[in-house]
């Protein structure tokens, strides 16, 4: 029996990484950044996997996604969201400092992926802590294809946990072809034309209503239910559910 | 060598949550447990009505035989208890499943495997190989309830594929067949960097684990 079909992915490897900067975010999230021991490339949206070992030897892992500019990198940023009782995230935001080791291996992930190369326009929806990997994508459209038409769908609990909220605000006052579209689940929207609600089919109508065209792909990450709902408003609006990608929490 | 570095490298601070020693034999490394079900799938929810369902069981190329859901429902019923695990490191013991056996749709098709590996396909495109032997034997079947409820969509209804020994992306949702194939081909996640058997207890979650 053979275990090596055509066109499998290269093995990726663990490494050290040296945690060289922490940034509050939100009062929630922190971004880390990581000096990589091996550099990479990375795709906007792709993961690393994360594993903490005891001196015991019990180890846990988590998966983030990778929200800096895409490309050959020898520093990531992950943005950690300080969980209830989380594991993994109770030790990031209590017990880590600059200076510290941390094992991790990446790039990871293939299909919840997007290049400039790969076009627009895009439809983007994020709930919480799900629009890190969005970020990233338009990070890589700033750098890469800075008029390409995207609409992003933001959904956060409250105005100061809008992640990347001065960085967001900015790329859309710029009005290149980016438009944001803000909704406040547990507060009154701030911006004028923004929501007060839960996603629903008229806020991704009029994302898309934002977009020159319909969407080449739309790119959804969040809870379970918000990417439900985001992806079934999506397929009410006519889009082929071949063209939407999903990534849902895993906890 | 970083990777050198990995076999007793110890993260500061770190102590963790080991879980109780009765149930920590039954987490394989890198795993934790979970007491709800978290829900993950690369594209929207297919929502398939039943009398638009059907299973068809190939080989190579060529359909064996097809049932629609009230022929495959009166094949015969079996009920599984299993711990899963995700290769997203959440494991959930003890879950209530009740189905067919693959060996009972064998069976239904006169026919033993032809080959040893399989792909099973969902609805929406996804598809993923297993194993013929990791199939049958009891160990494998398409499951059509959980916890006594018919299998909702976010979970895979009305069938999804569940072999539960390896990691749950091989346990397809909204299944809709099974191929045997003459060679071990790649489904839609192992052409993306997933194990190309993913046993959990070996940590086989990426090419080369």
């Amino acid at each position: 029996m053979t275990n090596s079909p055509l066109n499998l992915a290269p093995a990726v490897r663990w490494q050290t990484a040296v945690v060289s900067e922490i940034v509050p975010r939100t009062p929630r999230i922190k971004s880390f950044v990581f000096t990589l021991s091996r550099p990479f490339a990375f795709q906007a949206g792709q993961h690393v996997d994360i594993r903490l070992t005891a001196p015991d030897g019990y180890r846990a892992m988590r998966s983030y996604s990778i929200a800096s500019t895409p490309g050959e990198a020898s520093t990531i940023e992950l943005a950690i969201e300080h969980l209830e009782n989380g594991e993994v995230s109770d030790f990031f935001h209590d017990d880590v400092v600059v200076g510290d080791e941390i094992e991790l291996r990446g790039p990871l992930g293939g299909h919840f992926v997007w290049s400039a190369a790969d076009g627009g326009p895009l439809l983007l929806a994020g709930g919480g802590s799900g629009v890190v990997p969005l970020v990233a994508m338009l990070r890589e459209r700033e750098h890469e294809a800075p008029s390409l038409p995207v609409a992003l769908v933001f959904s956060a609990r409250s105005w100061d946990d809008v992640l990347y909220r001065d960085e967001l605000l900015e790329l859309a006052d710029r009005r290149d072809g980016f438009s944001l579209l803000l909704t406040l689940t547990r507060e009154a929207p701030r911006r004028p034309g923004d929501y007060g609600r839960r996603i629903d089919a008229a806020i991704v109508n009029a994302a898309l209503a934002e977009l020159p065209a319909p969407p080449k792909y739309v790119f959804i990450c969040g809870s379970n239910p918000f990417v439900n709902a985001a992806a079934d408003a999506a397929i009410v609006a006519g889009i082929p559910a071949s063209k939407i990608r999903t990534e849902r929490y895993g906890v | 060598m970083a990777d050198d570095k990995s076999a007793n490298f110890v993260t500061r601070g770190f102590k963790g949550r080991e879980p109780a020693k009765d149930l920590a034999a039954r987490i394989p490394p890198g795993q934790h447990l979970v007491t709800d079900f978290p829900v993950l799938s690369a594209g929207p929810t297919p929502h398939v009505p039943h009398e638009q369902w059907s299973f068809t069981l190939k080989v190579g190329p060529r359909p064996i035989k097809r049932w629609d859901w009230t022929a495959f429902n009166a094949l015969p019923r079996t009920k599984l208890t299993r711990d899963i695990h995700c290769v997203t490191t959440w494991s959930k013991l003890d879950t209530h499943w009740e189905g067919v056996l693959v060996d009972d749709i064998l069976a239904d098709a006169d026919i033993e495997p032809p080959t040893a590996f399989v792909l099973a396909h969902s609805v929406d495109g996804y598809s993923t190989n297993v194993p013929s032997a990791d199939l049958t034997g009891g160990k494998a079947m398409v499951a059509l309830t959980y916890e006594n409820q018919p299998l909702t969509a976010d979970h895979g209804g009305p069938a999804r594929l569940l072999v539960p020994h390896l990691y749950f992306w091989k346990s397809a949702k909204w299944l809709n067949g099974l191929q045997f194939t003459a060679r071990d081909e790649a489904g839609f996640w192992e052409l993306r960097g997933y194990h190309i058997y993913g046993d959990p207890w070996l940590e086989q979650r990426f090419t080369g684990d």
